[in-house]
């Protein structure tokens, strides 16, 4: 007789709990018998530690992979994602495989995987190889954002090597390196010709859902969408510290005179789709689209290797996205705990949903885990999810 | 029988049989003659329309420059000159205009007829706008002198620099507006048509099955259901529609596919009244934007983008009292839209330049609203130093902004967005805010959602006006609208495909019928008027054609 799911969580969130209460789950703490545990990242990192870890049993499931950060840390991102690069090109690439009609199997344009993400180095490690790259072009603007932060906290943008000379003098110095994982910073070509849409810039913000890594099955959520910043774009020199203008996290733009907060500044995916092709045509934007899902199937097999694709482990996360005024999109970060709090009426249902479908797939019938199942689930219960990949890459296992 | 000497010139070619001409013949021929001059009335109008515009200059210099062609002889020039603005397109593009030229102006009913029988012909409907045009103007006029804020002023040079420095981000940095209160809403305006009565009309105190239930109490001719379907034939249960055959579910290759294939070729062809047929099932949303262009006759010319930059001057120039109600209107409505709120700028790019569009004062003539007069400071009454006030003769309301919100999704550049709101607004929306007894004025719209109801959904009538929830009070809102606001944007816009596509708003009052019928269920166990606005409070996941086809070609009738 199946019992019911004990459920923990050290997120306070309604959107999660209401779920939790719904399914007739019932909570417990940390130190007693559970089945489900939607953890912070912090609490993952505990569990899975050497010294303070301790073995998951098989009706125990985790809202995280153990090393996440291999696809959510931006610097091991960028890292994960050129050597993945690197591969495809040595083996003369799967990606230039035809079918019978000879057209690309997959969405690469020839050999070589375009670049999806801006040129990125870390900071204070790759400083040369960065001067070498900014003085190619010298009128560029970068943005520098801290490794391990969140929500746009301490990033800025740079337009001249003075401003970042901190992590030149560090690596000078023998003492940086016991600072390092602190301190350090990526610094990426800045995306200073983004689409805008009544003037103003804005990101997408897509869910995607992991099952497993080996093989690969993913989910991308059908109702993401759009955070427009509450200041009109400008690339000028003069607003470069403007944070309103250029950083389009809800927690920066919140703040902002202008924030309203019926609306929130966001946009569904699909009034962005509805728009794009009222204004640009339906093959650019399908393609668009298109190259949107790739991307994501792409970072997600680029770090499958080296993920530790644990059965207890299921994960759902945030993919930050920016469209350029060619319409191409560039993949910008990854957050393995997307934000649950809800900043407009519309926003609560739209994450209460979210947790809704990534339940009823991850675990199935809302009965107690057992972690050893298959993973595929059915169709029905897949609600506003659809299955990522299977049209632009055939060796996804669905 | 009176017999009849046939004319045919001051000989008599014929021999003497004298037929009598029988006299359904001589009524035929009669209408035929009357049909003839009525046609010739209007060709003769159209002419006149066309000949002071630009099309005309166009045309003029084409004819001229096309005597360098070869195939241009002097023996035949007319038939020549014809043959060449045919092949290149010209000749389509009169077409074009003269089709909008129809589309837009209602036939004279009689080459008699005074101005004001164009603008409206009831003697009745035209007293009740006039007095709802001086209520309005009267409370401008307190608005005004309550704040002390003149009608309208010169901006000093530096806020001149200053407003051209942020024109294309006026949304930030709003002035106070909280003393401003919007000139009127809906609510109203739906008193004023309420009380509307016909001095000649008399229907008596007994109540019968004919003795309408609803608010409107004017005898307006509305169409019924079997009518409609006539009507909107193209909406019939048989026929592929885009809102309801492109839906996940059906394979494009059923309908989807080859309409968009048909779409582009209407377009290719550039055929204004081919694109009006088409877009009846509706417009693929990548061809909107220029089906729309096409249908309302819009080319963007350099012409046209120096016209708006002319109009931009006038604003950043003068400061009008609207302004201050445009900005007000915006910020209550649009702003707080999930969809519009990103076209906030744009909004006030476009209405402040409507207001300034002197052009828009030629729809009057066919309008019963007329612009209101002010005078110069000083020269109350005397007719030289009238204006009319604000220059377009429009004073928008509560929820104007509206009208212009959806076309952005389909149009970036603001002179091509004006353009297209411009025209909208002289073709359809003024209907929605002036009292006419126009098929598609708000007052038939009115009638005609009332009586649908009354006729096809009695029960749910009944039930509501016993719980003091008339249907109207609900709905009109909608109508004013053209549910602009309430409905998904990709929603909104296949509903205005169709008021294109059919030149006519009524469309508007049988979708409010059918949404009724749609939440009948739930309506009828609601016992207030409140309970009934909250179940009609959230129109945002209707789907409009299924709603409409199954009102209009399922409903027993």
């Amino acid at each position: 007789m199946a019992g019911k799911v004990k459920w923990v969580t050290d997120i306070e969130k309604s959107v999660l709990i209401n779920n939790f209460e719904k399914r007739g789950w019932v909570q417990v703490t940390e130190s007693e018998d559970w089945n489900f545990y939607w953890m912070s990242v912090q609490t993952i990192r505990n569990v899975f530690s050497v010294e303070t870890g301790y073995r998951l049993s098989d009706d125990q499931i985790v809202n995280h992979f153990p090393n996440h950060y291999e696809l959510t840390r931006k610097d091991l991102m960028v890292k994960n994602i050129k050597r993945y690069r690197k591969e495809l090109e040595k083996e003369g690439s799967p990606l230039a495989e035809k079918d019978e009609n000879g057209k690309y199997l997959y969405l690469a344009r020839g050999l070589y995987l375009s670049d999806f993400v801006p040129v990125t180095y870390m900071l204070p490690a790759d400083y040369n190889l960065f001067v070498e790259e900014f003085r190619k072009s010298p009128s560029s603007t970068w943005i520098m954002k801290p490794c391990g932060k969140a929500q746009g906290k301490g990033i800025f943008l740079i337009n001249k090597l003075s401003q970042i000379k901190k992590w030149s003098r560090d690596s000078k110095t023998s003492s940086f390196v016991s600072q390092s994982t602190k301190e350090a910073y990526v610094i990426s070509l800045y995306i200073n010709n983004p689409l805008l849409i009544g003037g103003r810039k804005f990101d997408l913000r897509l869910y995607v859902l992991v099952s497993t890594y080996r093989p690969l099955r993913c989910y991308m959520y059908k109702l993401g969408f759009c955070r427009f910043c509450t200041v009109k774009y400008t690339p000028s020199t003069s607003e470069l510290d403007n944070m309103f203008v250029h950083l389009t996290n809800v927690a920066i733009q919140k703040h902002g005179e202008d924030y309203n907060h019926i609306h929130g500044g966001k946009w569904t995916v699909s009034n962005l789709r509805l728009y794009l092709e009222s204004t640009r045509g339906r093959e650019v934007t399908s393609k668009l689209f298109d190259e949107i899902h790739w991307i994501i199937v792409q970072s997600l097999k680029a770090v499958a290797p080296v993920m530790n694709n644990d059965k207890h482990c299921f994960e759902c996360y945030g993919y930050d996205i920016i469209i350029d005024d060619k319409l191409k999109p560039w993949l910008i970060e990854v957050n393995a705990s997307p934000s649950l709090t809800s900043s407009t009426a519309n926003d609560r249902i739209l994450k209460y949903n979210l947790i809704n479908d990534t339940l009823n797939i991850a675990v199935p019938n809302g009965e107690i885990p057992d972690c050893k199942w298959n993973k595929a689930p059915p169709k029905e219960v897949l609600g506003n999810y659809e299955i990522l990949g299977r049209t632009t890459d055939p060796s996804l296992d669905h | 029988m009176k017999c009849h000497r046939p004319r045919v010139g001051p000989g008599r070619p014929f021999s003497s049989c004298w037929r009598p001409v029988p006299a359904a013949w001589r009524a035929r021929a009669g209408e035929m003659l009357q049909e003839e001059s009525d046609l010739s009335l209007l060709i003769a109008q159209i002419v006149q329309k066309l000949k002071g515009s630009n099309l005309y200059a166009q045309l003029e210099r084409q004819a001229w420059a096309s005597l360098q062609r070869p195939e241009i002889r002097l023996e035949s020039l007319k038939e020549d000159i014809k043959e060449f603005f045919k092949i290149s397109g010209w000749e389509k593009k009169l077409q074009n205009a003269v089709y909008s030229e129809l589309n837009v102006y209602p036939l004279p009913s009689h080459p008699a007829a005074p101005p004001e029988h164009l603008k409206e012909p009831l003697v009745y409907m035209r007293k009740a706008q006039g007095s709802w045009e001086k209520r309005i103007l009267k409370s401008l006029n307190s608005m005004c002198t309550e704040l002390s804020i003149p009608l309208a002023r010169k901006r000093p040079v530096g806020q001149q620099k200053e407003l051209l420095n942020k024109w294309n981000e006026m949304g930030t940095d709003e002035p106070d507006l909280s003393l401003f209160r919007p000139v009127y809403a809906p609510k109203d305006f739906l008193e004023v048509l309420i009380n509307l009565r016909n001095p000649n009309y008399e229907n008596g105190d007994s109540l019968s099955f004919r003795t309408h239930l609803g608010l409107i109490q004017v005898p307006l001719k509305v169409k019924d259901i079997p009518e409609l379907k006539e009507c909107f034939v193209e909406l019939g249960l048989n026929i592929g529609q885009l809102g309801i055959d492109d839906s996940t579910q059906v394979p494009p290759e059923f309908f989807e596919n080859e309409h968009v294939r048909i779409g582009q070729k209407v377009l290719a062809e550039q055929d204004s009244a081919a694109a009006q047929q088409y877009i009846r099932q509706g417009s693929p949303t990548a061809l909107r934007a220029e089906l729309w262009a096409l249908i309302l006759n819009i080319s963007s010319q350099p012409e046209d983008l120096l016209y708006y930059e002319q109009l931009k001057t006038n604003v950043i120039q003068h400061d009008l009292l609207v302004d201050s109600l445009i900005y007000k209107d915006v910020k209550l409505t649009a702003s707080n839209d999930d969809y519009y709120f990103v076209f906030e700028d744009y909004l006030y790019q476009v209405l402040l330049c409507f207001s300034r569009d002197t052009s828009v004062l030629g729809h009057f003539a066919y309008n019963s609203a007329s612009p209101p007069k002010s005078y110069i400071r000083g020269k109350l009454g005397l007719e030289e130093y009238a204006v009319f006030y604000p220059p377009n003769g429009v004073i928008p309301f509560h929820g104007f902004s509206m009208y212009v919100a959806p076309l952005c999704f389909l149009y970036h550049e603001p002179y091509k967005l004006y353009q297209t709101f411009r025209e909208m607004y002289v073709r359809f929306f003024f209907r929605l805010h002036s009292i006419s007894s126009h098929p598609s004025g708000i007052v038939s719209l009115c009638l005609l959602f009332e009586t649908l109801l009354q006729t096809y959904l009695p029960q749910l009538f009944y039930h509501l006006r016993e719980i003091g929830a008339q249907p109207l009070r609900i709905s009109f809102k909608w109508m004013v609208r053209a549910f602009s606001g309430y409905l998904a944007t990709d929603q909104l816009l296949l509903l205005w495909d169709r008021i294109l596509g059919y030149n006519s708003l009524e469309v508007l009052a049988v979708l409010a019928a059918a949404v009724f019928a749609f939440r009948a269920v739930n309506l009828m166990e609601v016992t207030s008027l409140a309970a009934a606005e909250a179940v009609l409070a959230d129109l945002s996941t209707l789907k409009v054609m299924p709603l409409l086809q199954i009102f209009l070609f399922a409903t027993v009738t």
